[in-house]
């Protein structure tokens, strides 16, 4: 059943430049119990296609898509108060800096009880209670005490764990990560990511996964968009993605891995930057840096073209790319 | 040696097209608020006032016309018309205003100069030395910012006596703390990044190190204060006016203009309201203009 | 917590220390003698002067003077003015409530309207509301304030006949004092239309001394919220799906109010500078009126007096702002050093 579907989405910032397009276009799919990775580098409007879907971007964004429905709800007309019943409740977001994404003025306790109070009208003992089961299902020990902790006591790892406990807090549909291990120790990386990945089959929701690590894509997702520069550029399903990518920039992603690399000199690397404001380039925006471009390919945008459950935007994909080392 | 000159020349050039970059890049930060280039354009008339006081004033500003005493405004021609209307001594409001132009000019600027060049000898030494010269010129600071300026003026001004000059002295000690603690703080925040190591490094010496080096990068907030400064140096350059302790009698200051016709100030408004009125003018120019500088200077606000 | 407040009054003994040593500086500063300054008598004979400096203790050494002079300053004595000869303290105390009243109304003024509408502001940041507001609050601090009192009493008192023009109550009424309060004080005495005049006596100079401090907190609570508006929490909240109301009043608001109460800390210096252009104005009988006055007549002590009773009031009131952030944001209280 499908719990959320976007057509078309598109965001564009004013900014003194002129308008800026971070997001292009993006179509996006979810059922209950999915696993979705977002994948590209920074700018390529992964996280503002979320944040937009959620209603959380500044005055200066202008939002338009053809369709973006969750659960039967058409989040374009939606009043900010009718949206503002489900965010928290039925989507949640959790976002990258854990440190910073936490009010330093009001203790754990409280930041996760004002969910609960707010779309489940919980009492104080009630909260109380399911706080504390909160805490122990994100893997935070000693839950009592901890409620009582402000968010600088936390570290860096505690502090994720606390806003995942937020925000699972009301049982979502679906849960938008976006990079959440990015900004922690490598070691505990694996373990918020894990704990996603379990929860997400505890709750039987679905689980949106924004990252730039292709090694997190390949161990959790099931499936995957990969963006370039505000432009879903393919999709499909992880394995499949893995094994044989179409599109040139998945196909240099994944050349850049050092796992993948071990029987070169050099790793190699993607030429070029990804275009700001200023330096769109005309045709296919990857078109500058792809090894693969031909003469065409600056002529005008490919559009994106689905089979079954995949897609791509490529007038020349790749075929039969060999990845069998 | 030939080498030299040249690279020194194309170096000197490159500075100065880096300067003139620099500049331009500010103009059109600066000039992005219409009210800050107002403020500047009202400033630059104030100066120009000043200086050419002697050929637009309309009268003398000490000629008391006896038979003309408290004038409303009136425009024409006749005897006792008046722009701005006559005080109690039956001088010309108007003149007297832009003559005063001239005493609020020189004390914002004495003000700020002596805050600039002190406050930031003071920081600077207290950025580069810390210890027990960080501690005392510190603590010296403090105390001086625990009185109010207001009150810290007065009290000086009764040692020093009454006086444009000594107000524009004691104005200038009550404001140096401000300016000490900006060098002192963006010094410290400059003196630990690498650029300066690098100079020390290569052998600067510490006077270098001090006012070449590092210096130039802590200005912007300076300026923005030396902006805040000059209309504040107004206002209570005024305001001692006002209470009889600044510019004395028959300066034609602001301030003292008002405190001359408190008295018939219910019954002649015009020589207590057009006065106030230029002070009001003046520092809102000055603090538009300010404003406009911060923004400008403030590389946060920068959109690349 | 303790800790916290030790530390903080640790910092204030050097500034006591630099306060007191600059009014006493003050006397010796003064041009010409200061025994005839102190005595207040001039032309006095060879014997009269050596009795008068003993008199005053200024054949001691300097710093035996500065000693004597502090340790009379902890025993609560300021000394006597030359003028009435009463102890500095008791004037001083005497006239203090009457510029407490009005400072506290005109800050409460500043606050009450100032926080919101700087709010306000920055959550409708870029639209008229909020450039007007600026421009408004930009013109109020650009003011002489002194001018600006004069201008109402023109308009109000004068052209409109709506305000009393000076003094803190009419002289109909004859309200014995009690706390020094006079708004308190007319509501106990249960004169009729006592209170009432009392507050008709406080608009102008409510609104005269008020309006500086609230262009600056309005705008200074503007920039701090447009901090806090950009922070990642705030966006969490808003992702929880809170109200507005909340997540502006309670989230952005708490974190901002460092900054406010900084602020509105700050600008008890300048009521105290504004109260006496204010209280010169309006003849309200206060401390900074005294001054002034003093200052004109030569009482030196009186000058010296209030300047360190003036400089100490801040010093506490900055200590309770020190106290307050600790409360209000409990990180500062944890990590202070």
């Amino acid at each position: 059943m499908s719990l959320l579907e976007i057509r078309n989405l598109s965001v564009e910032f004013q900014t003194v430049a002129g308008n800026f397009r971070a997001v292009d276009g993006v179509d996006l799919d979810i059922n209950e119990t999915d696993l979705l990775s977002i994948v590209g580098e920074s700018g390529s409007g992964k996280s503002v296609s979320m944040l937009a879907l959620m209603g959380l971007l500044p005055w200066t964004a202008n939002v338009t898509a053809d369709k973006m429905e969750f659960a039967g709800l058409d989040l374009l007309t939606i009043s900010s108060r009718e949206r503002r019943k489900i965010i928290g409740k039925d989507i949640s977001m959790i976002f990258q800096e854990p440190m910073s994404s936490l009010n330093p003025c009001f203790t754990v306790g409280f930041q996760i009880g004002e969910s609960l109070k707010q779309h489940l009208g919980l009492d104080r003992k009630a909260r109380k209670k399911r706080c504390i089961e909160l805490l122990d299902l994100v893997g935070i020990p000693a839950a009592e005490e901890r409620l009582k902790a402000f968010p600088h006591q936390l570290s860096g790892g505690m502090s994720q764990r606390v806003m995942i406990a937020m925000a699972i807090a009301c049982n979502p549909k679906l849960l938008i990560a976006d990079e959440p291990s990015t900004a922690l120790d490598v070691t505990i990386q694996a373990q918020i990511i894990d704990l996603l990945v379990d929860l997400q089959n505890e709750k039987g929701m679905a689980l949106v996964l924004i990252t730039h690590d292709m090694g997190v894509v390949a161990e959790t997702a099931k499936q995957v968009i990969v963006m370039y520069a505000g432009q879903q550029v393919e999709q499909q399903q992880v394995d499949a993605l893995f094994a044989t990518p179409r599109h040139p920039y998945t196909h240099a992603l994944l050349n850049a891995l050092p796992e993948r690399s071990l029987h070169l000199d050099r790793l190699p690397t993607i030429e070029g930057v990804v275009p700001g404001a200023g330096d769109r380039p005309s045709g296919c925006l990857f078109s500058p840096r792809c090894e693969f471009a031909q003469d065409d390919c600056n002529q005008a945008v490919p559009a994106m073209e689905s089979t079954g459950g995949s897609a791509l935007r490529c007038f020349h994909p790749i075929e039969n790319a060999d990845r069998g080392q | 040696m030939s080498d030299g000159t040249v690279g020194s020349v194309a170096i000197g050039a490159r500075k100065s097209s880096m300067l003139r970059q620099n500049l331009k890049e500010f103009w059109y930060y600066f000039s992005e608020s219409k009210t800050a280039v107002i403020g500047l354009a009202f400033l630059v008339g104030i100066i120009l006032m000043a200086l050419t006081a002697d050929v637009i004033a309309p009268h003398d500003p000490t000629v008391q016309y006896r038979d003309c005493l408290e004038q409303p405004p009136t425009l024409g021609a006749d005897k006792c018309n008046f722009a701005f209307g006559t005080d109690y001594a039956g001088r010309d409001m108007l003149s007297r205003i832009i003559y005063g132009t001239r005493l609020s000019l020189v004390a914002g600027g004495m003000v700020v100069i002596l805050c600039l060049s002190i406050g930031i000898v003071f920081g600077v030494v207290a950025g580069y030395f810390r210890g027990w010269v960080d501690i005392v010129i510190m603590r010296i600071m403090d105390t001086i910012l625990s009185v109010p300026g207001l009150l810290m003026a007065l009290v000086l001004v009764a040692i020093l006596g009454p006086g444009l000059l000594n107000a524009m002295i004691a104005i200038s000690i009550t404001y140096l703390p401000h300016f000490v603690r900006l060098t002192r703080s963006s010094y410290m925040t400059e003196s630990s990044k690498e650029y300066v190591i690098a100079s020390k490094v290569a052998g600067a010496g510490k006077f270098r190190i001090m006012f070449i080096t590092i210096l130039p990068n802590c200005m912007a907030p300076l300026i923005v204060q030396a902006t805040l400064s000059f209309s504040t140096a107004i206002l209570d350059t005024a305001a001692l006016g006002f209470l009889g302790m600044g510019a004395q009698p028959p300066a034609p200051e602001w301030g003292t203009l008002i405190a001359e016709n408190r008295d018939l100030m219910l019954s002649a408004p015009w020589t207590v309201t057009f006065p106030g009125l230029a002070i009001l003018l003046a520092v809102l120019a000055i603090n538009l203009m300010g404003d406009g500088l911060r923004d400008a200077l403030d590389p946060k606000m920068k959109r690349s | 917590m303790f800790v916290f407040v030790l530390n903080r009054i640790a910092l204030l003994i050097p500034i006591f220390f630099g306060v007191t040593l600059v009014s006493f500086g003050f006397i010796r500063m003064l041009p010409g003698d200061p025994v005839a300054a102190l005595a207040g008598e001039r032309d006095m004979t060879p014997e009269r002067h050596a009795e008068m400096m003993a008199k005053l203790g200024l054949d001691k050494p300097a710093w035996q003077q500065y000693l004597d002079y502090v340790w009379n300053l902890l025993h609560g004595d300021f000394g006597t003015s030359v003028l009435t000869n009463r102890p500095i303290l008791d004037e001083f105390m005497e006239l203090f409530p009457a510029t407490i009243e009005l400072g506290v109304t005109a800050m409460a003024l500043a606050v009450i309207i100032g926080v919101p509408i700087g709010i306000f502001a920055a959550v409708k940041r870029g639209t008229i509301f909020d450039q007007g507001i600026m421009g408004l609050s930009l013109v109020g601090y650009s003011m002489p304030i002194f001018w600006w009192g004069l201008l109402l009493i023109i308009l109000f008192s004068g052209v409109w006949g709506l305000t009393p023009i000076s003094g803190r109550i009419s002289f109909l009424y004859d309200v014995p004092t009690v706390t020094g309060f006079l708004l308190i004080d007319a509501l106990l005495s249960g004169e009729e239309g006592a209170f009432a005049s009392a507050m008709h006596h406080m608009i102008l100079p409510t609104i005269v001394l008020g309006t500086i401090p609230l262009a600056i907190i309005a705008r200074q609570t503007r920039s701090a919220m447009l901090e806090v508006l950009s922070e990642d929490y705030v966006r969490t909240a808003r992702a929880k799906g809170l109200s507005p109301l909340r997540v502006y009043g309670l989230h952005a608001l708490r974190n901002a109010m460092i900054t406010v109460i900084t602020v509105i800390g700050l600008q008890v210096g300048t009521l105290m500078a504004g109260a006496i252009l204010t209280e010169t104005i309006f003849s309200w009988p206060g401390i900074g009126k005294w001054i002034i006055f003093s200052v004109f007549s030569r009482d030196y002590y009186a000058v010296q007096g209030g300047l360190v009773l003036i400089a100490m009031i801040i010093m506490a009131v900055n200590l309770i702002v020190d106290l307050l952030y600790g409360l209000i944001n409990p990180r500062i209280l944890h990590t202070s050093s």
